[in-house]
């Protein structure tokens, strides 16, 4: 037979579609239905990393996508395969990170009839997706491809899985349809902003207690330096969500700090005091509104800045919304400004000010406490290294006092809040930005959940400076335990924990155990000397809390600081 | 309140469950639903019925106007629109009430479409009201089995 050959294997078509997409490196883990990819991948320049547990590499992904701003690839076999991504897909999705997650499916002839590793995957992320697609002709691929990364990253982004059935891969000599998107029911949301933007610069220019509460929507729209100039030329006080960490460092004259159930006494203060409350691209989230958006920040006159018109009056209500990019708006206001006096705020940081003073919470240096050693890790490391966190007490003490100064230099789990997130995360940084200090800031707890991935660290030679705040228990719950179940600790003990040192140097890895402050400095110096990976193993008392701390159903005022 | 909204889809499989999961996901609750093709067969139409206030129906336009596969959502609630829905009815009848239940169909412009030795069936299209209205006044004759299409709308011409 004299077939005529000028396609191409399904397979190959993906991932040139990949490649126009600009991805330069997929984290994955093979399988039996993923096998065509992984063979045409041998002949793709794009890189693969290996994880050891799908779930490290979609945090990997989501690693890469937040301190590059760029869409994060993984890639998953079917059945477990895929439900092992399921937690890092439901992460993205809350905290809007841009992924493209790839899922390997059994043949297009065998779906729904439970064969050998098969699961509706589609069915399973609906809820935690921003959009799936289960490709069932090869020659959709450079469309479906086009129109996956288009919708991770534009808008709100969020996570878009793409299911790959095995025959669809396998298909040989396919001449693929056009990328051209068919995208009519995919909005962007953002339009001209007819008048709002004068009102705002009004609004401000009565104000006598202004306040900026910035999110993660600030990062995503890069509009970190828009707000310092903003902050600048208005001197508004700024408090800043986890997501916002670092659009407005910590050093900066106008940061109240973090706003919410761990934020700083006078951030929590000024949000409930303040007679405008300017949010840009925060969601009002429960964390910081203590889950009552009826009475938050009720003195103040609130005007909402959103790239997503659902959050628009979704928990709190608004005087002024305006849906559009954060970037673009800020720069919008700005450009008002100068038709306005700039608002009178001489008596509130005055009142800022006495608050900060009388609030700020000491802690003693002499004392191996993890503010002392937060403190001494940004001295070392520098506010410009990347930092990921795994979820729990250590992250809100990194948060707390890490002095970051670019959002895009920080990584952590927000509004999942998913334990095992950071090491993987660390793993993607790095990959991303392998010229740039990465160092992982976590717990021993959180550290167990993903600690296989300290495999992918060694095979591909990783300087990650791990941190390792052990306590020998679940902190955040013993917290919690104490505070609000008088004592009664019930399974927060870790009494199996291995030597994580040896672990670390089982993995090739150098390990340095510290048990006293004296030795803190000393030992993160060498971390940042040794050109590979280190794993600084510091032992703390179980009896550090994270103050302040907002019990749940209090207002935020209502906090607890000693 | 009650609002009527028609959702302009994609017409592809799946669709529907994008549509209905994100209803019990947010924790709306539909009254009805109804899906039909359009003059375009690239979408189909939804019709939703929902109750709730003006913030929570604005929540699921916007949450609606969010999925990938939705075109357009519109509010077809109050004066600027039509709605009908059809209902097919069986109602018990006998010797002595088979003349005062024909009598019921007529006062409603119901249709008989089917006629058996102890039942009828009557097929009845209106508004929502009309609907209800005829289902009580049969109610005492023996209403057997009830069928409801749920609603559908479409916007009155201007003028």
């Amino acid at each position: 037979m004299s077939e005529e050959r000028t396609g191409i294997k399904g397979a190959t078509i993906l991932l040139n579609a990949l490649q126009q997409e600009g991805v330069d490196v997929i984290f994955g883990y093979p399988g039996g239905v993923l096998l065509p990819l992984y063979d045409a991948l041998l002949d793709s320049p794009i890189r693969h990393v290996l994880g050891r547990h799908e779930q490290g590499v979609v945090f990997a992904a989501d690693g890469y996508s937040r301190v590059t701003g760029k869409v994060g690839v993984c890639l998953g076999t079917s059945g477990p395969g895929a439900t092992n991504l399921v937690t890092g897909i439901a992460n993205a999705f809350l905290d809007s990170i841009p992924l493209v997650v790839l899922t390997g499916q059994v043949s297009t002839g065998s779906i729904g009839s439970d064969s050998f590793q098969e699961v509706d995957i589609i069915g399973i992320t609906m809820p935690i997706t921003k959009h799936s697609y289960l490709v069932k002709d090869p020659r959709d691929l450079p469309r479906i491809v086009k129109e996956a990364f288009y919708i991770a990253r534009t808008g709100r982004p969020g996570p878009v899985l793409i299911d790959l059935p095995k025959d669809v891969l396998a298909q040989e000599n396919v001449v693929p349809f056009s990328n051209e998107m068919k995208l009519k029911g995919y909005k962007v949301f953002g339009q001209a902003n007819n008048g709002k933007i004068e009102e705002v610069a009004k609004v401000l220019s009565e104000s006598r207690k202004p306040v900026l509460y910035a999110g993660g929507g600030v990062v995503t729209a890069g509009a970190e330096d828009v707000l310092r100039l903003f902050a600048d030329k208005t001197a508004v006080p700024v408090v800043t969500t986890l997501m916002g960490i670092g659009s407005l460092p910590l050093e900066h004259p106008n940061s109240l700090g973090m706003v919410g159930m761990h934020g700083t006494v006078t951030a929590n203060y000024a949000v409930d005091d303040c007679d405008l409350l300017i949010a840009v691209g925060v969601r009002f989230d429960d964390r910081v509104t203590s889950g009552m958006g009826h009475r938050f920040a009720t003195k103040a006159k609130v005007i909402h800045i959103d790239i997503d018109p659902v959050e628009i009056s979704k928990v709190v209500k608004t005087e002024i919304q305006i849906v559009g990019d954060a970037r673009q708006v800020l720069a919008e206001i700005l450009e008002a400004l100068p038709g306005f006096a700039n608002p009178d705020v001489t008596d509130w940081w005055n009142q800022l000010r006495d608050w900060r003073e009388k609030n700020t919470i000491q802690y003693d240096k002499d004392r191996l406490t993890p503010p002392m050693v937060m403190e001494c890790l940004g001295e070392i490391a520098g506010g410009d290294t990347i930092v990921t966190t795994d979820v729990g007490q250590h992250q809100m003490w990194a948060a707390q006092y890490y002095p970051t100064v670019n959002p895009r230099n920080y990584a952590t789990s927000s509004g999942l809040g998913v334990m095992g997130y950071g090491l993987p995360a660390a793993v993607g940084a790095q990959i991303a930005r392998p010229n740039d200090k990465v160092v992982l800031i976590t717990g021993d707890g959180s550290f167990q959940m993903s600690i296989q991935e300290l495999g992918t660290i060694a095979q591909n030679k990783l300087p990650v400076k791990i941190i390792l705040l052990n306590n020998g228990v679940l902190g955040m719950v013993r917290q919690m335990q104490k505070m609000f179940y008088n004592e009664r600790y019930s399974q927060i003990q870790l009494q199996g924990n291995p030597d994580f040192v040896k672990v670390a140097e089982a993995y090739g890895i150098r390990g340095i155990s510290v048990n006293s402050a004296e030795q803190v400095r000393g030992a993160l110096e060498e971390a940042f000397k040794h050109p590979g990976p280190v794993l600084v193993d510091i032992t703390i008392s179980e009896h550090e809390n994270v103050l302040p701390m907002v019990p749940p159903g209090k207002d935020i005022t209502e906090m607890i600081v000693r | 309140m009650l609002h009527t909204l028609a959702v302009l889809v994609e017409n592809n499989p799946g669709v529907l469950i994008r549509v209905a999961g994100l209803f019990t996901r947010r924790g709306y609750n539909i009254d009805s639903l109804t899906v039909c093709q359009t003059e375009d067969p690239e979408l189909s139409r939804m019709t939703i019925v929902v109750n709730g206030d003006d913030q929570i129906i604005e929540q699921v336009r916007n949450q609606l106007s969010k999925l990938v596969v939705v075109h357009s959502v519109s509010d077809l609630t109050g004066e600027s629109a039509v709605d009908r829905e059809l209902a097919l009815i069986r109602v018990q009848v006998s010797a002595e009430t088979r003349s005062a239940v024909l009598q019921t169909v007529d006062i409603f412009r119901g249709r008989v479409v089917d006629m058996g030795r102890t039942n009828i069936t009557v097929e009845l299209t209106g508004d929502i009201p009309k609907i209800d209205a005829f289902v009580h006044a049969i109610q005492p004759y023996g209403l057997l089995e009830l069928v409801r299409t749920g609603k559908v709308a479409i916007l009155r011409s201007e003028a």
